[in-house]
């Protein structure tokens, strides 16, 4: 099995990355719901419906939400603004002297901002248990990369701050998953943050609104090839774990899961308007223990 | 200006400071500071001089030049359980943190519930010739911004008090300390561990002719000039703040149902500062209750000006508070 992977995937530099890779195929294929991070079909229903189950009980939408309970810090639309707060929760990790690691990026777009560059600095400079990402998925809304920066690469950024920086197939799910895992563990080990670049395409419009008209249709079409479920079908596939008839198995699954929580949402009942004036300031039993 | 036996000893306004980010460290060890040279160099102001050697460098941290990073960062760190105390070197700069403060800090809460139990201590003020950008009094753009909560104290005495409130307080509280009152002022304050509440305004002095409603530095030239006004038979009322968020409406109105006249000093520009949003409460509010115009005695809408003649004109004085009350008891 191991040489099997070994073919198959380049990419895999330790014997321990592909006995964790194994594992992870197994487990998904297996049982999937021991791999999920968060039960959230529900939830995104309606934090999109914006009702009072929701994570954010209406007071904000889109994909805000953030739960501590399962580490989750729900992000602003100012975009990298959430980078300098992941180097701070990193920071209490490393104060308290936690094995915690923290996780946070952002898009293309997102890397031209301060708050990026304040934040990579200062996690290098005090070697924070953080991981960065960039989701390059080579548009900013409708401006491409060779308008936001005279580089090519985003990963050129991280070496300004002496951080170590990866290229990373974004289509590619095992390899986001193992490069992730490596940041993630040297981080952990006390090494220092780590830059990962996912180099991926965005194929749809910046928001359901946007016919991205802007983007050259060539460019999708080459993108289509990439279909990284696709390409993480191939791969269980090849791995001798699936075949079509498990996919399409897995498929109505999804669809079942996603059906229930958009029904659940609908039924779910909006906020009563008074609600908005309720949770400006927090009190002392909500304080994060 | 401030009482004081003479058994123990008297402390100033920026020792006050001092020893309440000691006793709060000491007490809690989540309790933590970040900002610009507070380490070695123990502040741009030494308030945090010995602190380094006492608590480590993991508790005193030295930060890049990069205030909206190190203020994004203790909020993340806040939301994990710390209560960071971050410096501003001088409050000028805190504009370069506003988005983390306003978008990130003050609305957390409220989007998904998450508390940020955060203070950020800001030297403010003029009167020591700083010039435009280090001398400025920006709690008003804060003021406008719910999620917030902001304190100013005048004294050594509230400056303790309202500081261990903050660092205890749940919410981000900014901490406006004024640099003019730094070593003018002295008191003796108490042995044990005390509180100033948040909200809580206080009357300096009774008076029953007119209302002053102030904060900061300007408590001072108002008990000044209380003081001359005196002598011409009015009797000015002292309001000082102390909080700016939550607003003490119940102290202000009562000190105003009371004299019927009312002016509102501040040392930040006039338009749209906290005088502005008084009095439209108290037009709202107490509008039986008054017997003359609301009066705001504040700053030109200039920058403060760096050459001395030019702060001398900018900022408020003692005389405008004797013309302005002069004008009031006329009525």
């Amino acid at each position: 099995m191991l040489t099997r992977i070994a073919k198959n995937i380049d990419f895999m530099d330790t014997h321990e990355d592909k006995q964790f890779l194994e594992t992870l195929v197994k487990a998904l294929v297996d049982h999937p719901e021991s791999v999920k991070i968060n039960r959230t079909v529900d939830e995104m229903g309606v934090l999109l419906t914006l009702d009072v189950h929701g994570p954010t009980k209406g007071k904000d939408g889109n994909v805000h939400m953030g739960d501590l309970k399962r580490g989750m810090i729900g992000f602003v639309s100012h975009l990298a603004d959430n980078m300098p707060v992941a180097a701070g929760a990193a920071l209490a990790f490393k104060i308290r002297g936690e094995s915690r690691v923290a996780f946070a990026g952002t898009g293309d777009g997102g890397t031209s901002r301060g708050d990026f560059h304040e934040a990579m600095n200062f996690a290098a400079v005090r070697r924070l248990p953080v991981v960065f990402f960039c989701t390059n998925n080579q548009y900013a809304y409708s401006t491409p990369v060779r308008y936001q920066m005279a580089i090519t690469d985003v990963v050129e950024r991280a070496k300004a701050y002496g951080m170590p920086g990866e290229i990373v197939d974004g289509n590619d799910v095992a390899a986001v998953y193992l490069a992730s895992r490596r940041a993630i563990a040297k981080a952990r080990a006390g090494e220092g943050p780590t830059f990962l670049e996912f180099k991926t395409m965005r194929m749809h419009g910046h928001s359901e609104h946007d016919a991205a008209k802007y983007v050259p249709r060539e460019l999708l079409e080459e993108w289509k090839t990439k279909d990284p479920i696709l390409r993480a079908e191939r791969l269980v596939t090849q791995l001798g774990y699936g075949d079509a008839s498990y996919f399409h198995e897995v498929g109505e699954r999804a669809k079942k899961e996603v059906d229930a929580g958009t029904e659940f949402a609908e039924q779910s009942p909006l906020p009563e308007g008074r609600e908005t004036l309720v949770g400006v300031f927090a009190t002392e039993d909500e304080v994060h223990p | 200006m401030t009482t004081a036996t003479l058994t123990t000893q008297e402390i100033t306004y920026v020792d006050a400071i001092s020893q309440a980010l000691d006793e709060e460290m000491r007490r809690d060890e989540r309790v933590f500071l970040m900002g610009e040279d507070i380490g070695a160099y123990g502040g741009a102001f030494k308030v945090t001089e010995g602190f380094l050697k006492k608590y480590g460098e993991w508790r005193v941290l030295d930060t890049p030049l990069s205030e909206s990073g190190f203020v994004g960062a203790a909020i993340g760190a806040a939301m994990m359980g710390l209560r960071p105390v971050v410096e501003m070197q001088f409050a000028d700069f805190i504009s370069c943190a506003f988005d983390q403060i306003t978008e990130v800090a003050a609305k957390n809460h409220y989007r998904w519930g998450a508390a940020v139990p955060l203070v950020i201590r800001a030297p403010f003020g003029g009167g020591v010739h700083g010039g435009p950008f280090h001398s400025e009094c920006p709690e008003g753009w804060f003021f406008h911004s719910p999620g917030l909560k902001i304190v100013a104290p005048s004294t050594p005495y509230d400056a303790k008090g309202l500081l261990k409130a903050a660092i205890r307080d749940p919410n981000p509280v900014l901490y406006f300390e004024h640099k003019f009152l730094y070593r003018r002022i002295k008191a003796v304050l108490p042995q044990e561990d005390y509180i100033v509440p948040l909200g809580k305004a206080e009357v300096k002095r009774t008076g029953r002719d007119v209302s002053l409603i102030t904060y900061g530095a300007m408590v001072h030239l108002a008990l000044e000039a209380a003081e001359l006004l005196g002598k011409e038979g009015i009797d000015l009322e002292v309001v000082d703040l102390r909080t700016l968020i939550p607003l003490d409406k119940e102290t202000m109105y009562a000190s105003v149902r009371k004299t019927s006249k009312v002016i509102l000093l501040h040392e930040d520009n006039k338009t749209g500062g906290i005088g502005a949003e008084i009095s439209a409460l108290l037009a709202e509010d107490c509008f039986d209750s008054l017997d003359g115009p609301i009066l705001r005695i504040a700053p030109p809408d200039t920058p403060v000006p760096f050459s001395t003649p030019l702060e001398e004109f900018f900022l408020p004085k003692v005389s405008d508070i004797v013309a302005g009350a002069k004008k009031l008891a006329a009525y």
